[in-house]
């Protein structure tokens, strides 16, 4: 039997936990889930092949709390000796196995791509942020493990499901870490280093001026405007803004690599954000190399085209 | 666009140096160059990448001053330059007087602008310098920054315009094709050019590219630390890229200079720090770029403290943080010069490697221009690829001596300085007894030679002051008085002198008169056991050698040259074999040791160990034959680099230590005493006033100029011989002199004496340029013990170039009077040349 | 308030990984070093955290002498000390990982109000040394933070989900792991490079039982080519940006 942790917040079962359930299927049919304390997902969980759904109960079990829910993982599996316990590779999965791993002194694999059971069960995880795969034995009685998120795709199943629910028992200790509060994003500002969107310039914007551009793009999309090397060395914009391996790492969701070539120092400070749209003259440069929209021409020309249109979308 | 299948020539590297050369050969003509490089543009991850991109325009190297200079004109032109001046400080007195040799060498290469500065006036251009920690500074208000990533990216574009370019990023080469000894290919992963030319352009990795061809180009990627600190609170609105001069921190290798808001802070002062090509990563491997190296704060703790005592305002600041740093990777040679030219491995295959920012886009057009026109503007032999000898090519050779140079970036380098590491590779087979006899030994190209010997010191008392001892350790060093003593008792009695550093290569073959005679100056068709001395002139008739060529036989002749050139000569002599293969060269250098006796007993002392007839009649000057001495066969040459009678004896190596033995004996009887190449070299030609390649002799001098034309030009064609007829019917623009310094009393009162390189000027103090722009200055400089006078050779303008003129000599900060004592090759020393005729 | 940071030195890679021969390690013979990522906020949180509320800051690195590059780096932005966990050089599982630094910090004795660790390591991403360590030194711990604030002896954990911000508060002693974005993390300057070189280095010898996880090779995944859509510079090219703005949700 293979048991599944899931991974909700408020009623919301993270995707990833279904694709959990579908890996398992896959290395055991008698697949159960447990949850703490919420049992609104219990369908949704069963229909994706949680023969059982699990729902430690306790009434400190109101919010998230990393180590009471792994403590009551921990009682669930004493109780139904899984082969395995899996998880979602999440913030939360991982952090609630790393709990259970500790209580149990027993070995965790994160991040698993792959998992043969066996003695010992064989894994492949993900390291170096998924650019390289460790194949590795785990030598335990029972597995612990999460599972990369979009390892596998996320099938239903036609099997029905019960809920059981069990009393989890907690003392303060489990319970001292939960979550007491939530809030808005950080009322910092937009600072470089955190900004959704970076709006960045180079030797391309040809002077100060029309970094104007820049700077109304950035409002638009609610970021901030970021510089490379030769802009600050040039005078044109203050050191505060350089984007680079000199200057501020950045990783939004968003870069606008304008005029700018993509010199190493300046990708190494840009190469992780999620989406790169580069605008430079040379198709060949290398800052085209790694965007995901490569706009071959002049900055000059091309901004005021798309600053007209993303003003338009903005107010309609 | 698809990769070409074939091209006239591929440029291999997008770096300053690949675009410089791309732009100078398609602006001299060439047409269908293809350039690739591994790397994405404009930055392919060279090291031309993260250079600091200063230019310091004084050099004690002509060469690279010359280089510099037209880099400088060229990024000016481009517009890529800017102007901020640069201070070199000095911490100690002796760099004050090395900071007065730069003034010199300024004021010798043609820069006029530079001054010695005092702490205060320093402090005034440098605000935030710490004048008390230093003594002084030179100043060079034309020291810039450029942009070099931009310049390349320009002289690219022109070659693009001009329709004689097409660039590859993005291509790695993996093979160099070489068919019958000519490079013949380029493999790409991107498709094979069919390839002329192929010219190796990619720095530190261009030994690895040599390699696939065959040929070797000896350097080594060297680390060179530095880091970036900022921002700055003085330089907050600072506009552009610099505003306050660079500093050189010379006594602690080290150098700061104002980058927009930040202080860049380089170093030459760590322990060198060598890479294998290999250990350097690919563009997608590095963290940054291949060449920008994660830096290593442990090797660089000194030069923080340093820094700190130097710029405490900023370095010392808190909140002033180093924004990055880098071991970034330069290419370092053996002799510290780049490495130029044709390989002689593989004919068509070009090196254009170990340049540095600073003369890039001047080499760039140099080399193009020895490409295109078969010569460069700027004598470039110090660079040349060529002049490497075998065992420099190895690796243990190009470690120790890079590792031994590396902190004499900024060093106080002596003209005479000797290299410590990797001696005793080449013995003459005296060796042992030299070493028996106190010698002590410099070395040439490998080769250890006697420069004096301590069991000369005896001859001390005996010539007293006639040696010109020097009480100045500045020209003492390196340097003894026995030379001086060596000198003059080989006037009076006679000198052995191990030549056993000759390059001697033959000409062998039908072709082979055809092969001298189109090399030389001098008539070659001579008969059977002539020696000629002979010029050997480059295409514009300017020197590319300097040499003796003995006809052995009716398709024999042997060459036999400086060691120091002698491999760029031979190089030189190849390129000249008929396409026919009727001629070939065969290096003999190693095969024959050469052992000469100088001095009015030389023909007693040679008669009495040979039965052939040495008199003057029976071997006249400028003649050579086989003698038999004792048990061995010598081939003897009557010529004289010393200005005494005497021959030079050659035989094969083994044999040499038992003539040796022979000599010596037979010459103990008439005083003979052991003389070293101070002498050989410096004081007996410079008393009469023989020529020395590399000094007086270079490419941008004429036949004319140097005083050497012969009363009419052979018939035969030669290499140069059109330049040098128009060059005779030319009035020379200056004309090698021989000067007597006149007085060489110090304002202390000390005697001091000059070591070359310094500013001849008129009396009222002024620098004195000839009608093309060159500067007078002391070609050579040396004892003259027969004369008791320190004599120097300059080049002189007409109006100048009178005998009897006097003129100034500046060394050191102070000038001295001094006299033109010959025009043009005439002996100072036995004016009509009586002891050698004798 | 006495800070303890654990760090590790991990090699400083580009954009290509390139394995040893025998496919078990990375090659790093071509590579430099530097700290995993997280860890450079942990550090200076630390040095935040005391320059605030006084203390010190001492920090904990597992592995090699030559994790010593990286403690005195961190030594240059402000931390006070130094342990090394000296290993020899084998890598350790997330069990063993744990056990060495418990090892060292036990040797070393000293009280710490506040253990910070980097939320995973940018090499191994274990994600449960902190959490490990935390249990064997019975104190909680709270994961994955991007905001902290200590006020009368309770640290504010703020954890990035989403737009929101989920909050924590444990009273310490407490182990904290953070990440990115939690700080700008400083530069060091020559005077701290200075100053670093005299701070304590010290040493505990720690030894590391056989992994549970036992590592047979590494792989470097297939490469997916990242496909660059090439737009030309028109008002379609513009239309078609506005588009992929609105798809990440970054225009509305």
């Amino acid at each position: 039997m293979i048991l599944v942790l899931l991974d909700v917040d408020r009623d919301a079962l993270d995707p990833v936990s279904l694709q959990v359930l579908t890996l398992s299927r896959g290395l055991d049919p008698d697949v159960q889930a447990v949850v703490a304390g919420d049992a609104s997902v219990a369908a949704e969980a069963a229909a994706h092949g949680a023969g059982v759904v699990h729902v430690a109960e306790h009434p400190g079990l109101t919010d998230y709390a990393p180590r009471a829910t792994a403590k009551a993982v921990v009682q669930l599996i004493a109780s139904l000796s899984p082969a395995a316990v899996l998880a979602g590779g999440t913030p939360r999965g991982n952090e609630v196995m790393a709990h259970v791993a500790a209580f149990l002194d027993a070995p965790l694999a994160t991040d698993c791509t792959s998992i043969t059971m066996g003695a010992p069960f064989e894994v492949t995880r993900a390291r170096w942020g998924g650019n390289l795969l460790e194949e590795s034995s785990v030598t335990a009685s029972m597995l612990l493990a999460t599972i990369q998120p979009h390892a596998v795709a996320a099938e239903p199943s036609a099997a029905a499901g019960t809920v059981q629910a069990f009393t989890a028992d907690l003392d303060d200790a489990d319970l001292a870490v939960r979550i007491v509060e939530r809030t808005g994003a950080a009322a910092t500002g937009v600072t470089l280093a955190e900004a959704r969107v970076v709006v960045s310039g180079g030797r391309g914007m040809g002077g100060s001026e029309p970094f104007a551009m820049l700077d109304d793009l950035a409002a638009l999309l609610g970021g901030t405007v970021g510089c490379s090397r030769v802009v600050t060395s040039e005078g044109w914009r203050p050191h505060s803004e350089q984007v680079g391996q000199t200057g501020t790492k950045v990783a939004p969701d968003l870069y606008v690599a304008c005029g700018i070539s993509g010199a190493t120092q300046h990708l190494a400070g840009c190469k992780n954000s999620k989406m790169i749209v580069a605008i430079n003259t040379d198709g060949q440069a290398p800052i085209m190399q790694i965007a995901d929209y490569a706009v071959v021409g002049d900055v000059h020309a091309f901004l005021p085209l798309l600053l007209a249109q993303a003003r338009a979308a903005s107010a309609g | 666009m698809n990769l070409p299948t074939s091209a006239k020539a591929v440029i291999i590297g997008a770096g300053i140096v690949g675009n410089s050369m791309a732009y100078h050969l398609a602006r001299l003509g060439w047409r269908d160059i293809v350039q690739v490089d591994k790397g994405p543009l404009p930055n392919p991850g060279g090291s031309t990448g993260h250079a600091s991109n200063f230019l310091f325009p004084v050099d004690h190297t002509k060469e690279m001053t010359e280089l510099t200079h037209e880099s400088m004109r060229q990024y000016k032109e481009m517009g890529v330059l800017t102007e901020c001046g640069g201070i070199e400080v000095a911490r100690t007195p002796a760099r004050m007087q090395e900071l007065q040799r730069r003034m010199s060498s300024a004021k010798s290469f043609d820069i006029d602008d530079t001054q010695i500065l005092t702490p205060d006036q320093v402090k005034e251009l440098v605000p935030y310098i710490d004048e008390t920690v230093i003594l002084g500074g030179f100043y060079t208000p034309s020291v810039c920054v450029v942009d070099s990533l931009r310049a390349g990216t320009i002289m690219r574009e022109r070659a693009l315009e001009m329709g004689a370019l097409s660039v590859f990023a993005n291509t790695e080469v993996l093979d160099i094709e070489v068919v019958d000894g000519h490079v013949a290919a380029v493999l790409t992963d991107q498709g094979r050019i069919e390839a002329d030319y192929v010219i190796i352009a990619c720095g530190c990795w261009s030994p690895k590219m040599a390699r696939m061809a065959g040929a070797i180009i000896p350097l080594t990627p060297a680390v060179h630390q530095m880091k970036d600190i900022g921002p700055v609170p003085r330089f907050a609105d600072a506009k552009g890229d610099i505003e306050y001069p660079i500093v050189r921190d010379m006594d602690t290798n080290m150098y700061e200079r104002q980058h927009g808001s930040g202080l860049e802070v380089g170093s030459y002062a760590h322990r060198p720090i060598l890479h294998e090509v290999e250990d350097i990563p690919s563009n997608a491997e590095a963290a940054l770029s291949p060449t920008e190296m994660p830096f290593t704060q442990v090797d660089f703790d000194l030069q923080d403290e340093h820094s700190l005592e130097l710029m405490p305002e900023i370095i010392g600041d808190e909140n002033v943080r180093e924004k990055y740093a880098i071991n970034g990777l330069l290419s370092l040679t053996p002799d510290g010069m780049p490495i130029l030219g044709e390989t002689p491995e593989v004919k068509g295959l070009w090196s254009v490697a170990a340049v540095w920012i600073k003369e890039g886009p001047g080499t760039g057009k140099s080399v193009a221009e020895w490409m295109v026109l078969g010569e460069s503007e700027i004598d470039l032999h110090a660079s040349d690829i060529a002049r490497f000898h075998d065992h420099h090519k190895t690796r243990e050779h190009i470690v120790a001596r890079t590792s031994e140079g590396f902190n004499k970036t900024y060093g106080i380098v002596h003209p005479m300085e000797q290299w410590a590491s990797n001696r005793n590779v080449r013995l003459s087979p005296y060796f042992e007894r030299e070493k028996a006899l106190d010698a002590v030994f410099f070395e040439t190209v490998g080769w250890e030679r006697p420069f004096w010997y301590e069991s000369n010191a005896g001859l001390l008392e005996k010539y007293g002051d006639a040696v010109m001892p020097r009480t100045s350790e500045w020209e003492a060093r390196w340097w003894s008085p026995i030379i001086n003593a060596e000198h003059l008792e080989m006037r009076e009695t006679a000198g052995l002198v191990d030549l056993t550093a000759f390059c001697i290569f033959d000409v062998i073959g039908l072709g082979a008169l055809e092969t001298v005679q189109r090399t030389a100056l001098r008539q070659m068709d001579v008969a059977v056991g002539k020696v000629v001395y002979t010029p050997v002139l480059s295409p514009n008739g300017g020197f590319k050698s300097d040499l003796t060529i003995m006809r052995l036989a009716h398709d024999h002749f042997r060459v036999v040259t400086g060691g120091a050139h002698g491999m760029a000569d031979k190089k030189w002599f190849t390129d000249q074999l008929p396409a026919d293969g009727t001629a070939q060269v065969v290096d003999l250098t190693s095969t024959y040791t050469t052992l000469g006796i100088w001095g009015p007993a030389a023909r007693t002392i040679l008669q009495a160990i040979t039965k052939d007839d040495v008199s003057n009649e029976g071997f006249p000057f400028g003649t050579c034959r086989v003698i038999e001495i004792g048990p061995l066969r010598v081939l003897a040459s009557r010529i004289s680099y010393v200005g005494d009678l005497g021959w030079e004896l050659y035989l094969p190596m083994e044999q040499g230590a038992r003539l040796w033995d022979i000599v010596w004996a037979a010459g103990q009887p008439h005083g003979m005493i052991p003389v070293g190449i101070g002498v050989y070299g410096t004081t007996g030609r410079l008393e009469k006033s023989y020529r020395a390649y590399g000094n007086e002799l270079e490419s941008e001098y004429t036949v004319v100029e140097a005083g050497m034309q012969m009363k009419k030009v052979k018939d035969a064609e030669f290499v140069g011989k059109a330049a040098h007829l128009a060059h005779r019917d030319e009035d020379p623009a200056a004309i090698l002199c021989s000067l007597t310094v006149d007085d060489n009393t110090s304002s202390t009162g000390e005697k001091r004496y000059m070591l070359g390189r310094e500013p001849i000027l008129t009396l009222d103090g002024t620098p004195i340029t000839d009608r093309k722009n060159r500067r007078s200055y002391a070609n050579s400089a040396g004892s003259a013990p027969s004369l008791g006078k320190h004599v120097l050779m300059s080049y002189l303008p007409p109006e100048h170039a009178v005998e009897g003129t006097k003129l100034l000599v500046e060394y050191l900060g102070e000038q001295y009077p001094v006299t033109v004592a010959r025009v043009g090759n005439a002996p100072i020393f036995d004016v009509t040349n009586e002891r050698i005729m004798g | 308030m006495e800070i303890l940071v654990c760090i590790k030195r991990v090699p400083m890679v580009g954009a290509a990984l390139i394995l040893t021969d025998d496919g078990t390690e990375l090659d790093t013979r071509r590579l430099g070093f530097q700290l995993s990522p997280h860890e450079e906020n942990a550090v200076e949180a630390a040095v935040q955290l005391v320059e605030k509320h006084g203390g010190s800051v001492t920090l904990l690195a597992m592995g090699t002498a030559e994790s010593e590059e990286q403690l005195r780096e961190q030594l240059a932005i402000g931390a006070d000390r130094a342990i090394i966990a000296l290993t020899d050089g084998s890598e350790p599982d997330p069990q063993a990982t744990a056990a060495g630094l418990l090892e060292a910090i036990r040797a070393d004795g000293a009280p710490f109000d506040l253990v910070l660790l980097g939320s995973e390591s940018a090499d191994v991403a274990g994600y449960q040394t902190g959490i490990r360590l935390a249990h064997a030194l019975g104190l909680p711990v709270v994961t994955n933070v991007k905001g902290l604030s200590i006020t009368d002896g309770v640290a504010r954990c703020e954890r990035a989900v989403g737009s929101e911000r989920e909050v924590y508060e444990v009273p310490l002693p407490a182990v904290i792991t953070v990440r990115d974005g939690l700080n700008i993390p400083r530069y060091p300057s020559v005077p701290g490079r200075i100053k670093a070189r005299k701070k304590p280095v010290t040493t505990h010898e720690v030894t590391i039982g056989a992994p549970r996880i036992v590592k047979h090779r590494l792989v470097v995944p297939p490469a997916t080519a990242k496909g660059t859509t090439v737009l030309e510079p028109n008002a379609e090219g513009a239309a078609a940006l506005v588009e992929a703005f609105r798809e990440i949700g970054v225009l509305s």
